[in-house]
């Protein structure tokens, strides 16, 4: 009987195709839209935990300021560190086999008639070793440089297509803001970050000639530190933090100016930026979900109407109004599920293409599938019931009459 | 004779049915008594509003008196439950309307099953049994018609069919006839007369047709919700009926 029940709301639903895939319309997209986040989001996640695995659980960064982020973050009363900081951590603390500066500023990058907004960031040779990052075409920097403040840059493959197109950018010069700078190498292109930002798109130049050129200072923004193989990077975190809190003359009662952060917690943040983010656009997604499902009841209240008199033949020959009140839930709960079907299916395909632009792994959750399938149930069930129950206490004179 | 020893199918006694109350209160039946054995074919006529079809509707336990019994096959469905009257419905009631009520984009065959389903009978079983029945009405070949592809004649066919399917003790028709032209409507009674003797049915048949109720073995001829005349068809014009000008004055 039950079969028999779906097999005509099957029917009762095709009959009126276009009408039912408008209907359902709002649970598709609800649908799709849930999946596709937390699909998406559940991909970048996993892989902001992969990069930094990559980057190595060996990988320590070092910022003024007090906390990385949020209240107290802000480096600007904290005093910043220089070089010679970078220099002293890697003397002084055994466990740490290298270390580099970091410092960065937005500019335009031009060469002919070509210009590009991009990244340039002031480092050494010290951070591609750390990085693992080759050059690919001319050559690292070289120690005098390094040491002379002299405008060379390398670029990322990102800024070198922008810029160059398919010739050879090595011994050109460019233009960083107002300062001309020569270019000495391309870096292999590495790709999307985990947050999709593109780590190609950046110019780098040896830190003394940032520091002059470009910051008008001496400060080193980030010490990017690698931790030796074997060596515990808890162990160098507490030997880093002593040796700056006793460079910093920080008093014993004092707080870190500080902060130094492990990959774990800089993994932990980012995945719970990425949850956070997730969630509420879930949620909003979520919304629609609702939306479809008054839709549903409201197409099954006009479609009750409608078969007023087909549901009075039915009492006359016999139905009882549990019957008819089944023929429309499962109706409504038919016509939902399918929604949730074609919801999944293009929020798979959308998440799929998503992971694919945003180069994080699109992985599937079979969980997550189910539960779309199964709320879509729910919204079936929930919105149809009302309708359903209309239509099963209709008198049968009446519906008889019905024109 | 022999009637009298079998128990009625279907009694009325003293049945009334008032809609609404105080001023708007209407008597559509007010003091009905007749009894109908098994196996008679009974028309009731009587002017619009003399409360035909309310009756009809009580009959087939689409509607329950206000007042007064009730009795199908010894049992007062006054006393019976919305779904009970269904099941009563389901096992022992067919139904010919005057608009056929088919259900439309559905197949002949389907809406001659459909009270099959309700029976839990399965496919296979439905799917014979509504082709024996629409062979029987003479729709051989038309099974997978829609109600839109027949012409009138053959819509009340596929009708009586379904009411058929169920294998009903009775067949209720309202103007079954009603939307037909003449030769149409005498094939139609044709129909339910064979059927009839075919399948020994009650037939219980509201026409304002004369010709049609003279298909019938008895009349009951209704007037303001009361029974005026209660006699086997007579021979002379039914029209004649004294009562029946003064209603109509």
């Amino acid at each position: 009987m039950i079969w028999e029940t779906v097999r005509l709301a099957v029917k009762a639903i095709f009959r009126n195709a276009l009408r039912s895939f408008l209907t359902v319309l709002g649970i598709v997209i609800g649908v799709a839209a849930v999946i596709a986040m937390v699909t998406v989001g559940q991909g970048s996640s996993k892989q902001v935990t992969a990069d930094v695995e990559s980057l190595g659980a060996n990988v320590l960064m070092i910022r003024p300021g007090r906390r990385a982020m949020g209240p107290g973050s802000s480096s600007a009363q904290a005093r910043p560190f220089d070089l010679k900081d970078v220099d002293h951590i890697i003397e002084a603390v055994p466990e740490v086999e290298t270390a580099a500066p970091l410092g960065g500023r937005s500019l335009t990058a031009v060469y002919g008639n070509e210009n590009y907004a991009t990244q340039v960031q002031g480092t050494d040779n010290r951070y591609f070793h750390a990085t693992d990052w080759p050059v690919v075409m001319g050559r690292p920097f070289t120690a005098s440089e390094e040491r002379s403040g002299r405008p060379v840059c390398i670029l990322g493959e990102t800024v070198r297509t922008e810029l160059f197109g398919y010739s050879d950018p090595v011994g050109e010069t460019i233009r960083l803001g107002t300062l001309s700078c020569d270019v000495v190498g391309v870096l292999e292109a590495k790709g999307a970050s985990s947050f999709g930002t593109d780590q190609d798109d950046v110019v780098m130049m040896p830190m003394r000639a940032f520091q002059r050129r470009i910051a008008g200072n001496t400060n080193v923004a980030t010490i990017f530190v690698s931790v030796r193989d074997g060596a515990s990077t808890d162990d160098a975190k507490l030997e880093i933090e002593y040796l700056l809190r006793d460079m910093r003359r920080i008093g014993p009662e004092e707080e870190d100016d500080f902060n130094v952060m492990d990959m774990k917690q800089l993994a932990s943040m980012l995945t719970g930026i990425n949850d956070v983010l997730t969630g509420l656009l879930s949620a909003v997604a979520a919304v629609s979900l609702l939306v479809g499902g008054i839709g549903i009841m409201n197409i099954m209240l006009v479609s009750v109407t409608e078969r007023t008199r087909e549901i009075g033949i039915r009492l006359a020959v016999g139905a009882q109004a549990r019957q008819v009140l089944m023929q429309f839930l499962v109706e409504a709960v038919v016509l939902s599920l399918l929604g949730g079907v074609l919801g999944i299916a293009l929020g798979l395909a959308l998440a799929a293409v998503g992971a694919n632009m945003l180069s994080v792994p699109f992985t599937p959750d079979p969980l997550v599938v189910l539960m779309a399938f199964g709320f879509s149930a729910v919204v079936g069930v929930v919105f149809g019931f009302f309708p359903a129950r209309r239509a099963a206490r209709l008198d049968p004179i009446e519906a008889l009459r019905h024109q | 004779m022999t009637a009298d020893a079998m128990p009625p199918l279907i009694r009325f006694t003293d049945v009334a049915r008032v809609y609404g109350t105080g001023e708007a209160e209407v008597r559509a039946l007010d003091g009905v008594s007749f009894d109908i054995m098994p196996g008679e074919f009974v028309a009731i006529m009587g002017p619009s509003g003399s409360g035909k079809s309310t009756a009809m509707n009580v009959i087939g336990c689409l509607d329950r008196p206000t007042a007064g019994h009730y009795f199908f096959n010894g049992v007062d469905v006054a006393g019976l439950s919305r779904d009970q009257r269904a099941l009563l419905r389901r096992h022992y009631l067919g139904f010919v309307f005057q608009g056929f009520n088919l259900l439309p984009r559905t197949t002949a065959l389907e809406n001659v099953e459909l009270p099959l389903i309700y029976k839990g009978l399965p496919a296979r079983e439905r799917i014979a049994m509504a082709r024996e029945v629409l062979a029987l009405v003479g729709l051989e070949g038309r099974e997978h018609h829609d109600p839109s592809a027949l012409s009138g004649g053959q819509q009340q066919r596929v009708a009586i069919a379904r009411a058929l399917a169920g294998a009903p003790e009775v067949v209720l028709a309202d103007e079954p006839t009603g939307n037909l032209d003449t030769r149409t409507s005498l094939e139609i009674m044709d129909l339910l007369v064979r059927l009839r003797r075919e399948r020994d049915l009650t037939i219980v048949m509201v026409t304002h047709e004369e010709d049609m109720a003279r298909y019938a073995d008895r009349l009951i001829w209704m007037v303001d919700g009361k029974v005026a005349r209660d006699e086997p068809m007579p021979e002379g014009p039914l029209h004649a009926a004294p009562r029946h000008q003064e209603a109509g004055a």
